[in-house]
């Protein structure tokens, strides 16, 4: 754990224990159960407004704290520990940072405050295949009286079903794979020609398909400058990285004590097995990469909020390195716990099946090391 | 820290002005050098020893009256950042073996007034040099089952038996040796410390050739060796705390990964020069740049971790659980990056010796050749696992017994 200060240590506390009480993998498992089209329960999301997590990053100005993305990163721990389902990443962290680096005071005035109150939920929607690649980005936008014609398919968008309006980055000029000619839009989920259908993953999160056929958006809402979206998009992404890196530490140290636990208590050959040389160094292995991994996350979430130049180096470094760690763990949970980490009765095949969507969201392992090595130049 | 180490920190930054010769300003690796031999520095370089023990900057950390500067750990880095931007070194971290690293900080917790007095400051001065007496041939990882005798006579100690992989022994001028005092005892109950002078009939060194040509380390024969009662570190026949407590140390010497030179050409410059780029800048072989850039991100990873342990302890850096993960960790990190270095260099990173090699290529064979020590001495990768599993997360010992 990084040096916290003291509101620091009382919001991962009070998100420690608000958590394991009002949010255990049990209830995603009533969620997932139910086959809820939105994939989280509205009382969940309610309570973490009610606490205050939506405005961690927002100016008081607009209703937040303005604590800052390592603060924003404790909650996201915790809620990566149990799983818990909610739009808070996908719409107080990627959605509000895409308008706090992009948005104009009016576009400010008018989406902040709803975040904060839970509202208004603004998600990302950007990828158009299934590799992350946002200078590939190809849908057309194109100049009409009103301002912007979007036509086309935006996919694996998260919280997509319970969005009230996306971020939608757009091809003004140019072709795909080119890094000028993306502009970034706000649109409304409630404009003529936006339609959405649910895609059911692994992680039973609620994602969607998003299309846009001939819909129209005003040019005031463009986030950022028209043609010049990526400055924006990439810095959100990081932070959006960045703070994916925390839920995944999470999650996989939730997997860790699983583990832990079950090595501790389940017999066989007449002694518990965490007795078993091979299955201690096993354990002694996670622990130093669990160990390793939480000082680059949270050396990630600094930068950030340090406004640091090497900001884009410590993330790609923790995206590919927590993704290791999370891929070996979540593995291993269910190779630890035998037959029984096979059931859907139990846990573990939950933290498996997040595990590989979290790793794949904005950019793999493999995306990352290639984009560590460009920044360093070779 | 909300203590304020401005003040402290021109204090230093004044006394280095006055004190370290500019002589010696990039000659790190010289003095290192010529440090690891006996009576090596000259001139400035001893004039900068003779500064730093009287100012007790050489063990900034110690108290005053036995040679150190009874400084705080924060001042202590202070004094290292210092130093590091001048360019200067702590020569007595090699002068003295395992003096300052290892002997001193177990003395300082288990001596008596008397063996403080006696052993601290020619430690401090950087004058005395200490090896330690730990493996035996038949114990190694299983260090407590070690079979030096070690019996009491009067006043005396007299010790028989062999130690090996003893650091520096044909150049030291003290040994702390770990002997059994009880053989009826169960091991780890009959063994303590004692320490003893190497210039005597009693002792006698051999040391061994490595892979890398090098002989960093010894053979130690005693035949009827004396030691002073008055040298046996903590109570006879508890030695084994003192030991435990002296690996504790020695692990946390061990967390750096550091390569030896440290302005070395980075990797990837070098991986460039000799494999090429493509027209994208990016290096020409796709899996060695993966590679490369895996094992830069662990490096980072490895310094970044020691850096927030150091700030969770708030300064306060004495031995901690977390120094087994650290130790695999440095390891894993400086073997891989050796590996990395010789792959990249392809055949002219083989070299043994001669004009065709470069001066860094052949100093990465050696390096590359004895970091393999690594993950054996100091407790080897296994041991260390078994530490973590054991002492951090509190697994029931594990197959081993004893």
């Amino acid at each position: 754990m990084a040096a916290l200060n003291e509101e620091q240590t009382m919001i991962r506390d009070q998100a420690k224990s608000w958590v394991a009480e009002q949010a255990p993998v049990r209830n995603f498992r009533e969620v997932r159960d139910s086959g809820a089209e939105l994939a989280f329960a509205p009382k969940t999301w309610q309570g973490m407004v009610d606490m205050g997590w939506t405005g961690i990053i927002i100016p008081e100005e607009f209703g937040g704290s303005d604590l800052g993305y390592l603060t924003f990163g404790l909650v996201l721990e915790e809620t990566g520990r149990h799983l818990t389902a909610s739009p808070l990443f996908a719409s107080a962290l990627v959605g509000a940072s895409a308008i706090l680096l992009g948005g104009n005071e009016a576009i400010k005035q008018a989406v902040l405050p709803g975040i904060v109150s839970g509202e208004q939920i603004v998600t990302l929607a950007l990828e158009e295949g299934p590799r992350h690649k946002p200078e590939a980005t190809a849908l057309p936008a194109v100049k009409s009286s009103a301002g912007f014609k979007l036509n086309g398919n935006k996919t694996f968008v998260a919280e997509g079903m319970a969005a009230t309006s996306y971020i939608v980055p757009a091809r003004t000029s140019g072709k795909a794979g080119d890094a000028n000619g993306i502009t970034l839009f706000l649109v409304d989920a409630d404009t003529k020609g936006v339609s959405r259908n649910p895609m059911h993953m692994i992680d039973c999160r609620g994602y969607a398909n998003v299309s846009f056929a001939n819909v129209e958006v005003d040019a005031g809402n463009i986030l950022g400058e028209l043609e010049q979206g990526l400055m924006v998009l990439e810095p959100v992404l990081d932070r959006a990285r960045a703070g994916l890196c925390a839920e995944m530490h999470g999650t996989a140290a939730q997997a860790f004590d699983m583990a832990l636990d079950y090595l501790k208590t389940r017999v066989q050959f007449g002694q518990v097995i965490g007795s078993f040389q091979a299955l201690g160094h096993r354990a002694a292995d996670l622990y130093t990469a669990k160990e390793l991994t939480r000082s680059c996350f949270e050396a990630a979430l600094k930068a950030i909020d340090d406004g640091a130049d090497d900001a884009p180096e410590m993330v790609a470094m923790s995206k590919a390195r927590v993704g290791q760690f999370l891929r070996d763990m979540s593995d291993q949970v269910i190779q630890i716990h035998g037959g029984i980490g096979m059931t859907d009765e139990f846990d573990a095949g939950f933290y498996l099946k997040r595990a590989r969507t979290l790793e794949t969201a904005y950019g793999n392992q493999a995306y990352h090391r290639d984009r560590y090595a460009t920044l360093l130049g070779f | 820290m909300s203590e304020d180490l401005t003040a402290f920190r021109s204090e230093v930054s004044d006394w280095l002005k006055a004190s370290f010769p500019t002589s010696l300003k990039g000659k790190a690796a010289e003095i290192v050098e010529a440090s690891s031999e006996r009576d090596g520095l000259k001139g400035d370089a001893l004039a900068w020893r003779k500064a730093l023990a009287a100012k007790g900057y050489g063990a900034p950390t110690w108290p005053t009256e036995y040679g150190g500067a009874g400084l705080s750990h924060p001042e202590a880095k202070v004094v290292g950042e210092e130093m590091a931007k001048v360019g200067a070194i702590n020569p007595m971290i090699i002068l003295t073996g395992m003096g300052i690293t290892m002997v001193g900080p177990t003395v300082l917790e288990y001596g008596t007034d008397e063996q403080k007095a006696k052993h601290l400051p020619g430690i401090a001065s950087g004058e005395v040099r200490w090896c330690l007496g730990l493996s035996e041939p038949n114990a190694g990882s299983d260090l407590a089952s070690l079979s030096t005798k070690a019996v009491l006579d009067g006043d005396n100690i007299v010790l028989n038996g062999q130690k090996v992989w003893t650091s520096g022994a044909d150049k030291s001028d003290w040994c702390g040796a770990v002997v059994r005092t009880n053989p009826d005892a169960k091991k780890r109950d009959g063994i303590s410390f004692v320490m003893l002078t190497m210039d005597q009939v009693g002792v006698e060194t051999r040391p061994i050739k490595l892979i890398s040509g090098s002989s960093p380390f010894c053979e130690t024969f005693f035949n009827d060796a004396l030691a002073e009662k008055a040298d046996l570190l903590g109570k006879q026949n508890d030695g084994w705390s003192v030991v435990k407590r002296l690996l504790q140390h020695e692990r946390q010497s061990q967390t750096s990964a550091r390569s030896t030179s440290g302005k070395s050409e980075p990797l990837q410059d070098m991986a460039k020069r000799f494999v090429g780029t493509d027209e994208a800048g990016r290096l020409d072989d796709p899996d060695l740049r993966s590679r490369i850039t895996t094992h830069l991100m662990d490096s980072r990873l490895h310094s970044l971790t020691v850096d927030r342990i150091t700030a969770e302890a708030r300064g306060n850096v004495e031995v901690s659980a977390a120094a087994s993960i650290l130790k695999n960790s440095a390891t894993n990190v400086a073997q891989i990056r050796a590996e990395l270095h010789m792959e990249i260099a392809g055949s002219q990173g083989l070299g043994w010796d001669g004009d065709e090699f470069g001066s860094a290529e052949l100093e990465n064979v050696r390096n590359w050749l004895f970091g393999k020590a690594m993950s054996i001495y100091g407790g080897s990768s296994e041991v260390q696992k078994n530490i973590i599993s054991k002492n951090i997360l509190g697994l029931p010992e594990t197959t081993q017994k004893g």
